[in-house]
């Protein structure tokens, strides 16, 4: 293999087809984004040169603040949130239902398969006010309560978005995260139960820091997703009420082909990527030692 | 594997080559679709419309079957829609592809269409329709809506000529003793009166938003007189202007007192148009176009003949006209010059001749073109309602209609906040107003 690895033509017919759709399809349009940074106007209207205009522009846009801090708190939320009840069923699954637990894994995963823009429908009906209650309300009403209005309000829609994202992806980490236990050693565990450690003890001594890896490569995985995050708030609130639930990528987005503004919207999504990026080191520094191995 | 690199260099490099080929290919398929239609002329008359209106389709389709079909046969009408609230970004990405269709529904905001028009992607209409010898194919009022609204150009068809007042359950209003409200006052009372009796008193869709901003404008022109907007277009006024600041208040207090029912910003075109034709609510803000769906027996629940149209309620003390309605060309249509050909010109010549008399006659739609045959057994409220277009010499713009498309979409998606009460009406301005500067 070391032979096959070591020739120049072998590496470059290897690599050659992925790189080449890489650089066309990803590497290309990025700096091709960068560029249209000190660039204003559109392809209908032409472009002129803007100079750093569309970055002073950024820091003093509340709607980019407001977009950046929503991205922010649900991206928090959500991988906190992901990771932490993945983490729960991924332990039901190993040590509760042990091997009976194909019929809940199925089940809690099923959610992951299904279209977002179904589930965002789902989530519309079931926290629906008008033009007849949904679920939530029903349920609500039944107990003696008032109807409420979900979506009416910024905060009250943002956590029916964090409901629907976890109900949505949780199945996921759970799935991943129960490899992670899966590989686990059974004699380490085995004796550290004749040692005594039973239940949390065993969990907090043994299992989590045996899981660490997996855990921590799926906060990377999660954090850069959810700072992404785009399809299911469009499908669900479409970024309201008024900009209440608006990303950052939708705020792009829009800023880009509905205000007709490429530049700028180049700008919040330069914005977006040093985001990522920052969060992705902070991580990988805090770690401090390859994922891969251990 | 070691086999692999053995191999004479023209098959070791043949895979990658035949992927760059394959790459190349699928570049220029791409490219191809957008920018190809217009080299080899139109083979078909694309059409691109919103979702929410069916009217427009549904006629051209059925001219497409009987009076145009030979213009059909020569280049087929392919429809495809979008939702209203993605148009605006569908035309932006079309034709910064090259790629508009042969017809299509004019942007959101006017100032869309004008950029359009800057890049040539407008039809010139007024040479179009003089190069066939059909001058007078587009009524004198509603060229002169349309010029009002696109800086003096005729860039887009008038399918729809439409006024828009304040539709009323005559019905809901007989039984709980109200009378038709001409001030804003007696609006309010009837509002409260039907509130009272259980009825919702508005119905009006918050997810669109338009609606909303609708009442807003008919306040401020009534308020303040019809050039109200056109102040704050050329920057003689503001919205944060106290005055015009009263005036979001005032709708915003028809939201305080729960005027809209529940969840106003959940409630979708259609669900508003039926809450009113189920008699769920007993007044409904809208366009002459409704008229299309109240004539749906199976729609509409209550009967045409419950049906009333008053016009905007008059401010006490307001600078506004009297009997002030909304006039717009509906959802307006254009067509792409750049795929603008023979055929193109001979749909747009049959639709011009058929379209004015063929849609009032099917869908009891009143439009903005010369009638080539009269129309008979109109409904009376289409009848009265074409009597209302052609008696109103003056006429209001809508809230918008001189907006960017950002601060038209800022208005739009914040109205709901606005009567809901979750932003108060001084940041709605403020937030509307701060995008206009930015213009």
């Amino acid at each position: 293999m070391n032979n096959v690895l070591g020739d120049k033509k072998a590496v470059a017919i290897l690599l050659g087809p992925a790189l080449l759709v890489y650089t066309l399809a990803m590497l290309i349009p990025v700096f091709w984004s960068l560029g249209y940074t000190f660039l204003s106007g559109n392809a209908i209207t032409g472009f002129t040169f803007a100079g750093l205009s569309n970055f002073a522009k950024l820091f003093s846009d509340p709607a980019v603040g407001e977009a950046l801090w929503f991205t922010i708190r649900y991206a928090i939320i959500i991988t906190a949130g992901q990771v932490f009840l993945g983490y729960l069923l991924s332990l039901l699954y190993v040590f509760a239902l042990r091997r009976g637990s194909s019929l809940i894994r199925t089940l809690v995963f099923f959610p992951v398969v299904l279209p977002t823009v179904a589930v965002a429908l789902l989530f519309q009906k079931m926290f629906e006010i008008a033009p007849q209650n949904g679920l939530v309300n029903s349920a609500l009403n039944a107990f003696g309560m008032g109807s409420i209005d979900w979506f009416g309000d910024g905060t009250r829609a943002f956590w029916v978005i964090i409901i629907m994202d976890l109900w949505r992806s949780m199945g996921f980490y759970a799935v991943l995260l129960y490899t992670g236990l899966v590989d686990i050693p059974e004699d380490i565990l085995e004796s550290a139960r004749l040692d005594g450690a039973q239940g949390l003890r065993l969990i907090r001594h043994i299992v989590l820091p045996l899981s660490m890896p997996v855990l921590l490569s799926s906060v990377i995985f999660s954090i850069n997703g959810t700072l992404k995050v785009f399809d299911s708030i469009v499908a669900l609130t479409n970024g309201g009420p008024g900009s209440a639930t608006t990303p950052l990528t939708l705020h792009m987005f829009r800023t880009s082909f509905t205000y007709g503004d490429y530049g700028y919207g180049s700008s919040i999504a330069l914005l977006l990527t040093i985001l990522c990026l920052i969060v992705t080191l902070f991580i990988f520094r805090s770690s401090r030692r390859d994922l891969t191995k251990d | 594997m070691v086999s692999v690199v053995s191999r004479p260099k023209a098959r070791v490099f043949a895979p990658v080559v035949v992927s760059a080929g394959a790459l190349a290919l699928l570049l220029t398929g791409c490219g191809a679709g957008g920018g190809g239609n217009s080299a080899q002329g139109s083979k078909e008359f694309s059409y691109l419309t919103n979702v929410e209106n069916t009217t427009i389709r549904g006629e051209l389709e059925t001219l497409s079957k009987e009076q145009c079909k030979a213009e059909n046969d020569a280049a087929p009408l392919k429809v495809e829609t979008v939702p209203q609230t993605g148009l605006d970004q569908k035309l932006q990405l079309l034709a910064g592809q090259n790629a508009l269709p042969v017809q299509f529904a004019a942007g959101n905001a006017p100032a869309l269409t004008q950029d359009l028009e800057k890049s040539g992607n407008i039809l010139d209409f007024e040479k179009a329709f003089a190069d066939m010898g059909m001058t007078d194919a587009v009524l004198p009022g509603a060229v002169s809506t349309i010029k009002a609204l696109y800086g003096g150009k005729l860039n887009v068809l008038p399918y729809q000529y439409n006024v828009e007042g304040v539709w009323y359950n005559k019905k809901l209003f007989a039984d709980n003793n109200i009378t038709a409200p001409k001030t804003w006052d007696e609006f309010a009372e009837a509002s409260e009166k039907l509130k009272a009796a259980g009825v919702t008193p508005l119905s009006a869709s918050g997810e669109q938003g338009w609606p909303l901003t609708r009442l807003l404008s008919g306040y401020l022109f009534s308020d303040l007189g019809p050039d109200a907007m056109k102040k704050v277009a050329d920057g003689e006024a503001k919205l944060t202007d106290p005055e015009y600041v009263k005036a979001a208040e005032a709708i915003a207090d028809l939201g305080a007192k729960g005027y809209f029912g529940q969840g106003v910003g959940s409630i979708d075109y259609d669900t508003a148009a039926n809450q009113f034709m189920s008699g769920k609510a007993g007044m409904f803000y809208m366009g002459s176009w409704i008229l299309s769906n109240f004539n749906d027996k199976e729609a509409n629940k209550i009967g045409e003949e419950n049906i009333g149209f008053l016009p905007f309620p008059k401010v006490s003390g307001g600078e506004g006209i009297d009997n002030q309605y909304a006039a717009n060309v509906g959802l307006p249509m254009t067509f792409n010059a750049k795929k603008y050909d023979d055929k193109a010109s001979a749909w747009l010549k049959c639709i011009a001749t058929n379209y004015g008399s063929s849609a009032l006659k099917n869908a009891n739609s009143i439009s903005g073109f010369k009638q080539n045959a009269p129309v008979e057994n109109v409904p009376p409220l289409v009848k009265s309602t074409q009597e209302t277009v052609n008696n109103t010499t003056e006429s209001v713009l809508w809230f918008e209609a001189l907006f960017s498309t950002k601060a038209t979409t800022t208005s739009q998606t914040n109205a709901a906040g606005l009567v809901s009460g979750s932003i108060t009406p001084q940041k709605f301005m403020e937030l509307v107003q701060n995008d206009l500067n930015a213009k």
